[in-house]
């Protein structure tokens, strides 16, 4: 593990054409690792996340994505993701290929990522239009078991896992407290992880059966307070909501959706700047 | 709100809360859901049992999330579980009782659509997609759909099939194996419809006091079936409204909360130098 400040972790380990999953199940979404990549004009990438959430709404709407692979593309709660809309809609700024899974899916796809198995097994019982597609991902079997029908779901294996954690200690392991979603498995299955956290300590508080990832299986780490906002990380600040609600607004039309980009990712030097910016630093 | 002391979402809300037993284990989407399960938690139904797709497993939540992975839901769950298990030990090895849909198209057996309107590869309108809705269409002991209707999201034919239903009806689910049971209820601004125990099409089975046969009719986009049964539905109560527009009234206050994150004074520092 090297710890390094964020704009120097993503310079040496995001490059164009990557496939990069920046994960974290509404719950420390890395938006800050996410803003660093959008500055740093990275292009061509091949965006895994289960909730593109805003994070990719605005590395797609920045023309930093030609593929997305993804199991629920909405504002959660609110509604639609604009940018991603106008993507597949309308092509704007370029066009956005879509692998899609359901979210059973794709969380046993990152384990099978984790596990070294080039797919993982579900049951199935009855196709769904998704299965349907020219190219769907998924393919059937039959249990040797059984006979009964089985849904083969490929492995992903991002280039890049990026997660934001709450705590690392100095010998550079972190611990993720609260939601997960698939982090754990995403980071296991990736080929280089960057984490940025809240903090660091001497001691992590981790129970027993905490969720820590070694400090051997981390490639680099930057330390960014604030780092999963607006998402959020529990016992530091909690979700703006309200955030979310706006982002509607400013997210569909193209011209509010670019001036808002240029003003507070473009235009700031850092993720301290861009929160102070909004006014959220206290 | 209306003449009769509540609104159309009020009652669909509280007509929803009211199809889940006290003890039942709901796997619970977001939006009207989640409002619905939480007023039977403040309830009829103080024992039941809230899992969301986040991994929050018996999450007793004050106010209502906005999304489905919302610190409230971790902080007052039992476990939290990373997202392969919730999928794979609760829903998939089936000890959900209860799954919760709602879809942006529903047809008359039920199949819903959340995906696309229009052509996939073309859409006229990209949905936000399946999430966990396949597999709890498919593994919930028993679905309730909620859902306002309109002759636009009640089609004869869905543009894209997200989660099953009934399938083409008539026991085609039974046959297919699906292991839950598939819609019992479909809560609209209406009424209820519930599938017809033969042919499984979903027929007008209840409506709100005051609500005609007619007009619930005219939203369908498929000629919708009167049940032989046909019910008025009671008003809600005192009580449930007032325990509902308490919860909505706690979760506007703490979404309105500014949310403010104490830099550490060298970040400030810095940040300070260099703008």
């Amino acid at each position: 593990m090297r710890l390094l400040p964020l704009a120097e972790a993503i310079a040496s380990h995001v490059r164009d054409g990557d496939s990069v999953a920046l994960e974290g199940f509404t719950h420390l979404i890395p938006f800050a690792a996410g803003h660093e990549i959008i500055r740093q004009r990275r292009r061509r990438l091949h965006l895994i996340r289960m909730t593109p959430d805003l994070i990719y709404d605005q590395l797609i709407g920045m023309g930093c994505a030609e593929r997305l692979t993804f199991s629920w593309g909405g504002n959660p709660g609110v509604g639609s993701l604009q940018r991603l809309r106008d993507a597949v809609e309308r092509q704007w700024p370029q066009p956005l290929a879509l692998c899609e899974f359901t979210h059973a899916e794709m969380a046993v796809a990152y384990q099978a990522g984790a596990s070294g198995l080039s797919c993982a097994l579900m049951p199935h019982y009855v196709a769904t239009d998704l299965e349907r597609q020219p190219g769907a991902a998924v393919k059937m079997l039959s249990c040797p078991f059984t006979g009964r029908p089985l849904a083969a779901v490929p492995a992903l294996n991002p280039d890049v896992t990026i997660l934001h954690a709450q705590q690392i200690d100095r010998e550079g392991n972190v611990l993720i407290r609260g939601i997960v979603g698939a982090a754990r498995e995403a980071a296991m299955a990736a080929r280089r992880v960057l984490v940025t956290v809240e903090e660091q300590v001497d001691r992590l508080p981790a129970e027993l059966n905490a969720i820590v990832l070694p400090a051997w299986i981390v490639t680099a780490a930057s330390i960014v307070p604030g780092g999963a906002y607006p998402s959020y990380a529990l016992g530091y600040y909690p979700r703006d909501n309200a955030f979310y609600l706006a982002w509607d607004t400013i997210a569909r039309d193209r011209d509010s959706f670019t001036a808002w980009m240029q003003r507070y990712v473009l235009g700031v030097h850092d993720h301290a700047a861009l929160l102070r910016t909004l006014g959220v630093a206290a | 709100m209306s003449a009769a002391g509540y609104s159309r979402d009020e009652i669909m809300t509280v007509t929803a809360a009211r199809q889940l037993r006290n003890g039942a284990v709901c796997f619970v989407g977001i939006g009207l859901p989640s409002a619905a399960c939480n007023l039977a938690r403040f309830t009829h139904a103080p024992d039941l049992v809230l899992i969301y797709e986040s991994g929050t497993v018996g999450a007793r939540p004050r106010v209502l999330p906005l999304s489905i992975g919302d610190g409230e839901l971790a902080e007052t769950a039992t476990s939290i579980v990373p997202l392969p298990e919730v999928f794979a030990h609760y829903l998939q090895r089936g000890r959900i009782d209860v799954g919760f849909l709602g879809a942006a198209q529903i047809d008359r057996f039920g199949n819903l659509n959340s995906t696309v309107i229009g052509d996939y590869a073309r859409p006229r309108v990209r949905l936000p997609g399946a999430g966990g809705a396949p597999e709890i269409a498919t593994h919930a002991r028993e679905v309730l759909v909620v859902m306002k209707q309109s002759p636009r999201s009640f089609v004869p034919a869905l543009d894209f099939r997200t989660s099953c239903g009934y399938l083409t009806g008539g026991g085609a689910r039974r046959a297919s194996g699906c292991p839950g049971a598939g819609p019992r209820a479909v809560i609209t601004d209406f009424g209820v419809l519930r599938p017809h125990p033969d042919t499984e099409e979903l027929e007008l089975a209840a409506l709100y006091p005051g609500v005609s046969a007619a007009e619930a009719r005219a939203a369908s986009g498929w000629p919708l079936q009167l049940s032989a049964a046909l019910e008025t539905l009671p008003a809600p109560t005192a009580a449930e409204l007032t325990a509902l527009r308490t919860l909505e009234a706690r979760t506007r206050e703490a979404h309105d909360r500014p949310v403010r994150i104490p830099l550490p004074a060298a970040t400030r520092r810095l940040t300070e130098e260099l703008t």
